[in-house]
């Protein structure tokens, strides 16, 4: 253990600590900007410096070490001063149009700023000597030069969570900018609308785009019927931005704030998880079938989820000779925007020119895939306004609605019911559990081996996980998979998921079924999800995920009762020539910068 | 120089034999090398005067195999043009300063990191390089040297920049701690040296730590190159004795006119003339890492300084909010006092931002950017305000 | 037009496909090609299995790795102190009327391209500039015109 002093107070830690942790031992509150949880340290923002006695310079307590006899200040008048400075250094080169600007109130700088650099400015205005650009090409967000404070944190975020760098520092001195590649719209370069760097951004350079006000829009047409979606993952993070703690279920009052809110129909995107899941196991078995039935050269194994629009966007930018193994299926988000013009539209005799499907999503890829030209299936546009989680309490707080006081509510029908299988698609491993759940009983008739349904190897936050399972007494029509191991493998983050990809590439790994998504933790850690999202957070939500899944009546897709009623009903059996037409996609190969 | 006490000294253009010195570098331990070095006072010649058998000895102390040795030939500030000289005229004794480098702290690779600035010079310091490796060949010692050539960079002399930009990155000084003696090129324990360091260590292996020690006072042992420009007759490259006066020093090369020395480059402290007596050039007084630059009273201290920050501002890396905004304030600072947009006492909280710096940017290149601030602004309000 | 794919693998065979190989061969076609087009780029990067982004971020912060247009000769003007006070502006304007373009500018025969730059260690010989990397010191205007017309001979 090392020894030091903090403001006179002793602290014991172990080596390697940094003076910034061992303050937070003692419940010392050192501020910082550049530094967060997810990301390695930079050290560049400066305005976490203390003072160490003896030292020549002040020293940034993010990136230093404790050493043995360390003496600390993290209040001395040099510190004060020179974090003041700071401060007002970084407001000189940001345009502070605070009260317009969309992170007003959740902006980091602004907070600092409240604190430390409160009435007139010390400094020159700086902003108009930047030919600031804003880039709104991004169906997903907007990226605005004039608000960044050059922490890289986005940066880091692109390379170390999802090892793509689709932006990167570029220029040097007074020029240096977070750029794309030779500052072409984000639209045109490999940034896969994730959302990461937007969950991470400390100001307003980062946003997503929002599509609120369209929605309000369409809500108070009265020509307009408005469906929304709530996808798994919103239900146990929506509460942290409504004064909750992190890992509250608050199912039943999203549902009622939402009819509040004046949604003509409060739905599940839950329903085509489990569809998804109907459709995606078949898929499979169909693969298996024609690769060791029929031995066709032309099937791809493994096969991937699809689910995922920043994994696919991923795998179109940087490993397109991948592209067959994608499933073809496409996302719930758009399995059910499909299904909302047609056979939602056909059932409640609603002309779907004039439906709005809308859905809620921790997601601002959701944003994107819904603009793909592809997602027309239904002769409109499918999913017409996609909302962040944040989005949505943004909304609820401007309906004044007191979301602590309302009463639970159940999802409206058709369309509404869903299974614990399609609950755990929000926490990463899920999609893959909930297949196995369906796809094992298909095939021999009986539930997964594992206690209580809960196959807990594809379980946890670990970057990588593998599997596997043995089938054995199959049906008649599925002998041909008798004895056969099932090996299967889920990866979220994207830097995980090119680990695995570069080991598939160089024919070093081996499997039939692998689950990516591109967030860390899956929909739970998505970029639309509230800020700020840590490992600590997204364990919380994993758990409420998985909580919620334990709560409900029904815990296999395949058992839920609207599932079996639009088989019948509409679309006939899993994999049919109508459920291709609505329910599959195809992919495109992409430019690799 | 008599006259003007200056004592000339040849010592890094001394020609000697590489072998020779080489040879008696095989013959000692590592520890009796960097014992010689450590008795020898000898600080960087770069300018930041750390004491090179100090380097030698922690890195040397490091356990891992893998080690480097990278002479900084990244020689980048305003003024300063020896170490171009040094490598155009003795290159081999700086390949030789590395080789014996390589054997104080048991490493078998050098670099040599040479601003883009002197690629003209390439051709022929291969050439010399090459001949150096078949010294070394045939006297059986497994060191080999590669040349990375910079590519304008100013920051990339910072020894940390320096190795990022050796592994491909973009030149941005790392946190410290870890120091290049424990993590520096590649990660691995390093010993980084100015060009006129290596050389100098070299010639103290050949003649002695005790004859070295002779030259120089206390605080700055031995000699040094100084690059002399400016307003002065005679500019060019001089290696003089340490321990002389601005005012020794201004009456050997200064035009009669002279009203300022920027000792130390855009980094470095300008010395007014009323201190040109009683300020000592070395760790004592004026550090340097050898660029003296002279003005003389035609000169518009004003114009001096903005040129340095417009400098500052360009070469700044930018990740750190002290050197990036704070150069980019102090340079539209003194333009709007020049032009009376703000009031002039908008210099003192100048005058506190260049402290602010001085504290808390990430690298001695932020925090070196105050020492002309302060020091020209100090010595010469008025020509900032009028 | 050169084959942009072929130079970088030629050059990646010569340094390596390792990251710290990214300046040499980014080095490597400069001098061959004068700039960095966006072509060269992403070969770059996808040779070296890196983001096209990087190889931007990191060319971009070295003024002589350009990924602008530039002409076969590059004039870099030291505009640093000593060059400044030994009347670089003449120079400079002596270079802008000859070639009749501006600081920043290509000729349209794209043979120049006229640039500043930070010091370049010739304070002693000031003022100095380089044409790739030639340095030529203690300049003139008539010296300057000299050597340009030197360069338009060839």
């Amino acid at each position: 253990m090392v020894n030091l002093t903090i403001n006179g107070q002793k602290v014991s830690v172990e080596p390697g600590t940094t003076v910034l942790e061992a303050a937070k031992k003692l419940n010392i509150n050192i501020p910082t900007l550049c530094n967060h949880p997810d990301l390695c340290v930079a050290g560049n923002c400066r305005v976490c410096v203390v003072e160490q006695e003896g030292a020549r310079t002040l020293i940034a307590s993010c990136a230093t070490p404790v050493s043995e006899g360390m003496k600390i200040q993290t209040n001395s008048l040099k510190v004060r001063n020179a974090r003041k400075h700071i401060v007002e250094l970084l407001l000189s080169e940001h345009r502070s149009d605070c009260t317009k600007c969309y992170k007003n109130q959740k902006c980091e700088l602004q907070a600092l700023a409240n604190e430390f650099a409160f009435g007139e400015s010390i400094f020159l205005d700086l902003v108009e000597d930047h030919p600031y650009t804003i880039d709104r090409s991004s169906p997903s967000f907007i990226k605005d030069d004039s608000k960044c404070i050059r922490c890289q944190r986005c940066v880091r975020t692109c390379s170390e969570l999802q090892f793509i760098s689709a932006v990167a520092v570029a220029n040097k001195g007074k020029h240096q900018k977070i750029s794309s590649f030779h500052d072409k719209p984000m639209s045109h370069v490999v940034c896969t609308n994730c959302g990461q760097c937007v969950n991470r951004c400390p100001t307003g350079a980062l946003v997503e785009k929002t599509y609120i006000d369209y929605v309000w829009d369409a809500i108070y047409d009265p020509e307009k019927h408005v469906v929304v979606q709530t996808a798994p993952a919103v239900r146990v993070a929506l509460g942290e931005d409504l004064g909750y703690d992190p890992g509250e279920r608050v199912t039943g009052k999203l549902i009622t704030a939402l009819r509040q809110l004046g949604f003509d129909s409060v739905l599940d995107t839950d329903f085509t998880a489990d569809l998804t899941i109907m459709e995606e196991g078949t898929e499979l078995l169909t693969r298996l079938k024609k690769i060791l039935v029929e031995g066709d050269k032309k099937t791809k194994l493994p096969m991937f989820t699809s689910c995922s629009p920043g994994w696919i966007k991923f795998i179109e930018h940087k490993y397109p000779e991948f592209l067959p193994n994608l499933s073809t299926c496409k996302s719930p988000q758009q399995m059910f925007g499909a299904l909302v013009k047609t056979y939602y539209a056909q059932k409640r005799k609603l002309d779907p020119a004039k439906v709005v499907s809308v859905s809620i999503m921790p997601c601002t890829a959701k944003k994107y895939e819904a603009d793909r030209p592809e997602m027309r299936a239904s002769g409109y546009k499918d999913v017409d306004y996609v909302l962040t989680t944040r989005e949505l309490a943004i909304m609820i707080k401007q309906a004044g609605i007191d979301f602590r006081a309302l009463e639970p509510s159940h999802y409206d029908s058709i369309m509404g019911e869903s299974t614990g299988a399609a609950v755990i698609f929000g926490a990463t491993g899920g999609v893959m559990e909930a297949a196995l759940r369906t796809a094992y009983e298909i095939v021999t008739g009986r539930e997964v081996p594992f206690k209580n349904l809960n196959i807990t190897p594809v379980r946890g936050l670990e970057g990588v996980k593998e599997a596997s399972v043995k089938i054995e007494g199959c049906l008649n029509e599925w002998k041909f998979l008798e004895g056969i191991e099932l090996r299967v493998a889920v990866a979220h983050g994207l830097a995980n998921a090119n680990r695995l990809m570069r080991k598939l590439r160089k024919g070093e790994a081996d499997y039939h079924f692998i689950e990516i998504m591109a967030c860390p933790g899956g929909c739970i850690g998505g970029g639309g999800q509230p800020i700020p999202t840590n490992e600590e957070i997204r364990k919380k939500r994993v758990a409420a995920i998985y909580e919620e899944d334990e709560h409900m009546i029904f815990r296999k897709s395949h058992e839920n009762p609207e599932i079996i009623g639009v088989y019948k009903e509409f679309l006939g059996k899993p994999n049919s020539h109508k459920a291709h037409e609505l329910l599959h996609t195809h992919y495109t190969e992409r430019e690799s910068y | 120089m008599a006259e003007t006490g200056l004592n000339k000294v040849d010592l890094i253009f001394e020609q000697v034999n590489p072998k020779d010195v080489l040879k008696k570098a095989y013959e000692m331990t590592s520890e009796e090398i960097i014992k010689e070095i450590l008795e020898s006072g000898l600080k960087g010649r770069g300018g930041a005067g750390f004491p090179t058998g100090l380097k030698w000895k922690y890195t040397a102390a490091e356990k891992d195999p893998e080690k480097y040795v990278v002479c900084n030939a990244d020689e980048g500030e305003p003024g300063t043009f020896k170490d171009r000289e040094i490598l155009d005229r003795v290159a081999y004794k700086v390949y030789c300063g590395m080789a014996i480098a390589g054997l104080a702290i048991g490493a078998k690779q050098g670099y040599v990191y040479l601003r883009g600035e002197y690629k003209f010079l390439l051709p022929k310091l291969l050439k010399e390089l090459e001949s150096f490796h078949k010294i070394l060949a045939e006297t059986g010692y497994d060191f080999r040297i590669t040349y990375r050539l910079g590519s304008g960079a100013y920051i990339c002399g910072e020894e940390s920049a320096l190795f990022e930009s050796i592994q491909g990155e973009r030149g941005e000084p790392r946190n410290k701690p870890p120091y290049p003696t424990v993590s520096g090129l590649f990660f691995k324990p390093t010993v980084i040296n100015n060009v006129e360091t290596l050389v100098t260590a070299m010639m103290i292996i050949h003649h002695g730590a005790e004859a070295y020690r002779k030259l120089g006072t206390k605080d700055s042992r031995g000699s040094k190159v100084f690059s002399v420009s400016g307003d002065t007759p005679i500019p060019g490259i001089y290696e003089l004795e340490l321990g002389m006066t601005v005012q020794q020093f201004v009456n050997e090369f200064g035009d009669g006119d002279t009203k300022a020395v920027q000792v130390g480059g855009a980094s470095g402290f300008c010395v007014p003339r009323k201190r040109f007596a009683d300020t000592i050039i070395g760790f004592e007084g004026v550090p340097t890492g050898g660029s003296m630059k002279l003005f003389n009273s035609s000169r518009s201290m004003y114009n001096v300084l903005h040129n340095y920050l417009e400098f500052f501002t360009e070469e700044s890396c930018g990740q750190c909010t002290p050197c990036r905004v704070g150069c980019q304030q102090l340079l539209k600072g003194i333009e709007k006092v020049k032009k009376g947009e703000v009031k002039s006492s908008y210099l003192n909280e100048l005058m506190k931002l260049a402290d602010t710096m001085k504290l808390a940017s990430k690298c001695g290149l932020g925090q070196s950017v105050g020492n002309a601030f302060k020091t020209i602004v100090e010595n010469f309000r008025e020509e900032i305000i009028y | 037009m050169y084959n942009v794919g072929n130079l970088v693998k030629e050059l990646a065979e010569k340094h390596g496909r390792r990251r710290d190989s990214l300046i040499p061969i980014l080095q490597g076609i400069v001098e061959k090609h004068n700039y960095l087009t966006d072509e060269a780029m992403v070969e770059v990067a996808k040779e070296l299995d890196i983001s096209a982004a990087e190889v931007y971020g990191t060319a971009s912060f070295y003024s002589f790795l350009d990924t602008e247009p530039r002409g076969k000769y590059v004039i870099r003007v030291c505009k640093t102190i000593t060059c400044m006070m030994k009347g670089k502006n003449d120079i400079l304007q002596t270079l802008e009327d000859m070639l009749k373009i501006k600081i920043g500018e290509t000729t349209p025969d794209r043979m120049f391209t006229l640039l500043e730059t930070n010091c370049i260690g010739w304070c002693h010989k000031a003022p100095a500039m380089l044409i790739n990397e030639i340095p030529y010191t203690e300049l003139t205007p008539e010296k300057v015109v000299e050597i340009l017309k030197s360069y338009m001979k060839k």
